[in-house]
């Protein structure tokens, strides 16, 4: 019976060792990230559960139209646009934001919106000044400019206005699988932070548009 | 070699010290960018990976821990003994433990197996303290012995060809409040974060690049890290939570890394900003 039943074990073994399905290899590394982790200051294992977004552009492959569909309408409803309209903040805090690359990570003592940094020259280029950005996204350089926004305020410069609060609050909403992060949707910067770094990219007096 | 090193650090601090201030210097772009450069251009000069290669030759032939044992007979994958050339087939499947193993965690089934020490125990050891601090300086001696070496992972045995796969899921595992996986940075040649260049690792970044090019020594830190530091790091600034050291998920991302970079040549340890 005991010999019977380690017969079985080892053959079970052979075979998963041999012939994974795909989905059996998913399983097993869904099982291999949630052991090999453990929490540490503020972040916690909760970090590893995967939103819709987060699973669906989990692989190299991008997901198909129709999911990829279904996530940015998804995003899109998450979206809070600013309170009484108030789109524009000081474009003077958003460049101290867009240089602060801190914040969310295990040796950081606060998650708290205000502790955090919008992170943007790790990525982006911006005011031209700046010579240390990354590339992974766009550069930003003439953002309102190249946009044709003179006025924040008009309503000519609506649509623009709402896209780049949207885009910020949450990315995804635009691009199901964009790099960027959803930085009100997770709460990584609070709304009058977003207004900053608002500024930054849309006011005509921000460096950023001369 | 001391005066280098001196020099060295004369050179490096000065280095540092400039470059966090480009970010608040608002002229002379031009000036900026060249004190970039020049400090990288100095960075190649002198490795202080040099001392922990020697102090790690050092450990691996002396008598250690409860058994009071050398690692000479530490299997590395190539037969007891056989340092040369060994790092440039890591990870890879061992048949006494039944698992893939990297460097740093086949070091401590050896410092278990022949010395005595509790692998469970310096895994969880915070870095570069007690036995970590040995792991680290082995790791060092040890890749230094495939410098110059193609990276030549096996990929025969099925548990090799099954941790490919995993370590492939993990890469591009999103989760975090930022939404990352390794593919965010590392997923697409000719990228940068701030200055610093990203290399793709999805395929064979080219020789001594990425995979190829740890253990190394930070100059940022002033310390040594070893694969698992690094990847360690790398989740850190991913805002996930805290991998185990020689953890499954670690090591099968070495395995899909390794394996990419077939071909690629090693310079590890190399020198990093």
């Amino acid at each position: 019976m005991q010999i019977r039943h380690l017969t079985a074990l080892a053959l079970i073994a052979a075979a998963s060792a041999h012939a994974q399905t795909a989905k059996q290899l998913d399983q097993q590394a869904d099982t291999m990230m949630r052991a090999s982790f453990r929490e540490q200051g503020i972040a916690k294992l909760d970090r590893l559960n995967q939103d819709d977004a987060q699973k669906a552009c989990s692989q190299a492959k991008p997901p198909s139209a129709a999911v990829t569909k279904k996530i940015e309408a998804a995003q899109m409803a998450t979206i809070k646009w600013p309170a009484e309209g108030q789109y524009i903040g000081d474009w003077k805090e958003g460049e101290k934001l867009a240089q602060n690359g801190r914040g969310m990570t295990w040796t950081d003592a606060s998650a708290a919106p205000a502790k955090n940094g919008a992170m943007c020259y790790n990525c982006h280029q911006i005011d031209k000044k700046e010579i240390s950005f990354g590339t992974i996204g766009p550069s930003l350089w003439n953002y309102g400019k190249l946009r044709g926004v003179t006025d924040p305020a008009d309503p000519a410069a609506a649509a623009i206005v709402k896209y780049t609060w949207g885009k910020l609050y949450n990315s995804k909403a635009y691009s199901a699988c964009s790099n960027m992060p959803r930085f009100g949707h997770a709460e990584l910067l609070n709304e009058q932070q977003i207004r900053d770094v608002m500024a930054l990219l849309l006011d005509p007096k921000s460096p950023v548009n001369q | 070699m001391r005066s280098r090193l001196i020099a060295f650090a004369a050179i490096a601090a000065s280095a540092t010290a400039t470059v966090p201030l480009v970010a608040q210097t608002p002229p002379q772009p031009k000036s900026a960018a060249d004190g970039i450069a020049e400090y990288r251009k100095m960075l190649e000069d002198g490795n202080p990976a040099e001392l922990f290669e020697a102090k790690g030759e050092d450990l691996w032939k002396t008598a250690r821990g409860p058994k009071n044992a050398t690692l000479e007979a530490c299997d590395l994958g190539l037969g007891p003994g056989v340092v040369k050339g060994a790092w440039a087939q890591l990870p890879r499947y061992f048949p006494d433990t039944k698992k893939v193993q990297d460097l740093e965690s086949r070091l401590l089934s050896c410092m278990q197996s022949l010395q005595g020490f509790d692998a469970a125990e310096i895994a969880a050891t915070p870095f570069d303290k007690g036995e970590q601090a040995t792991v680290t300086a082995l790791a060092a001696w040890i890749s230094s012995l495939s410098r110059g070496m193609k990276m030549a992972l096996p990929q025969k045995h099925p548990e090799e060809k099954r941790a490919y796969e995993l370590g492939k899921r993990a890469f591009f595992y999103r989760g975090g409040p930022m939404d990352f996986s390794c593919a965010s940075c590392h997923g697409e040649a000719g990228k940068r974060i701030r200055l610093q260049d990203l290399p793709d690792l999805t395929k064979n970044p080219g020789d001594g690049v990425g995979f190829a090019a740890w253990p190394a020594y930070r100059v940022s830190s002033g310390e040594m890290w070893s694969m698992q530091r690094r990847l360690n790091d790398c989740f850190r600034q991913q805002r996930f939570p805290y991998p185990g050291f020689a953890s499954d998920a670690t090591i099968a991302l070495g395995v899909y890394m390794g394996v990419n970079a077939k071909g690629a040549e090693s310079i590890a340890p190399a020198i990093k900003r």
